[in-house]
């Protein structure tokens, strides 16, 4: 079932992904990410990853994404975009970086399961308790970091964004 | 049970093709939206390498990468919004403002 599962969301996230470079229109890009997003949730599930499968949709899929339709509708795009002119170069550049990770892959040994964390002990502690144990004890202050980086975020967008008022 | 390499295989393959759309796509929402899917990318390996290596540490970097993320995206946003409205193009052919 798995190997069935894991064919059906790869084709999937590669192929919405594949339109979201190539469609025209930035509202379909967008639409079409919406669709990755999801059918990427659905491999961390496959992984045993359900509370990050979970951040994934919450994240993603409910505020980057309608984050990104909203300015998209602001910005009222009408003039279609066409493609850089460099792109050959870049379809080359592609195709490179693609064939060095290939490589990579196919001539490494992976060792696995090597940590505590089997899939049984996950099922009986509980994926998301396993992740809040980790993130609050070993990885608490990237985590305070990481709240700060939130910060600094949204000052900096109220800022950039806000309409200079003329005296 | 599905390889390692099956899943790494993906993620090289998504973050290939936000590769290529960073490089050939003139609009700046388009570019945004790639630099998502090599963020995807990068997540999936993460869990993949969490699931097979039996640590969950994995899972916590991807926590820390969607931060990022969603910085970048504020942060990205706005700055696409301060030019549009003073320069009345998202095209980065037309933003060369810098480049000499």
């Amino acid at each position: 079932m798995a190997p069935i599962l894991f064919f059906y969301f790869g084709g999937v996230i590669v192929g919405t992904a594949t339109l979201v470079v190539t469609l025209r229109n930035p509202i379909y890009s967008a639409i079409s990410l919406l669709v990755t997003f999801f059918h990427v949730a659905g491999i961390f599930v496959l992984l045993n990853a359900e509370f990050i499968a979970a951040v994934q949709i919450l994240v993603y899929a409910g505020a980057i994404l309608v984050l990104y339709l909203f300015v998209v509708m602001l910005l009222n795009l009408k003039r279609e975009e066409r493609y850089h002119r460099q792109y050959l170069l870049g379809a080359f550049l592609g195709v490179v970086i693609l064939t060095e990770l290939a490589l990579i892959f196919f001539r490494t040994t992976f060792r696995a399961g090597i940590g505590p964390y089997t899939t049984a002990h996950l099922q009986s502690v509980g994926n998301t308790e396993a992740v809040g144990m980790a993130l609050f004890t070993t990885y608490l202050l990237p985590f305070e970091v990481a709240s700060l980086i939130l910060l600094v975020a949204m000052i900096g967008a109220i800022i950039l964004a806000k309409r200079v008022v003329p005296r | 049970m599905v390889p390692l390499s099956y899943y790494l295989t993906l993620g090289a393959v998504l973050f290939g093709i936000g590769i290529v759309g960073v490089l050939i796509r003139k609009n700046i929402i388009i570019i945004l939206l790639s630099i998502e899917l090599m963020l995807n990318a990068t997540n999936i390996n993460f869990v993949a390498f969490s699931h097979y290596l039996q640590d969950v540490t994995g899972q916590v970097f991807v926590f820390f990468v969607m931060t990022v993320a969603a910085a970048e995206v504020a942060i990205g946003l706005a700055i696409i919004i301060a030019l549009y409205r003073n320069r009345s193009t998202i095209n980065v052919e037309d933003i060369s403002l810098m480049k000499w």
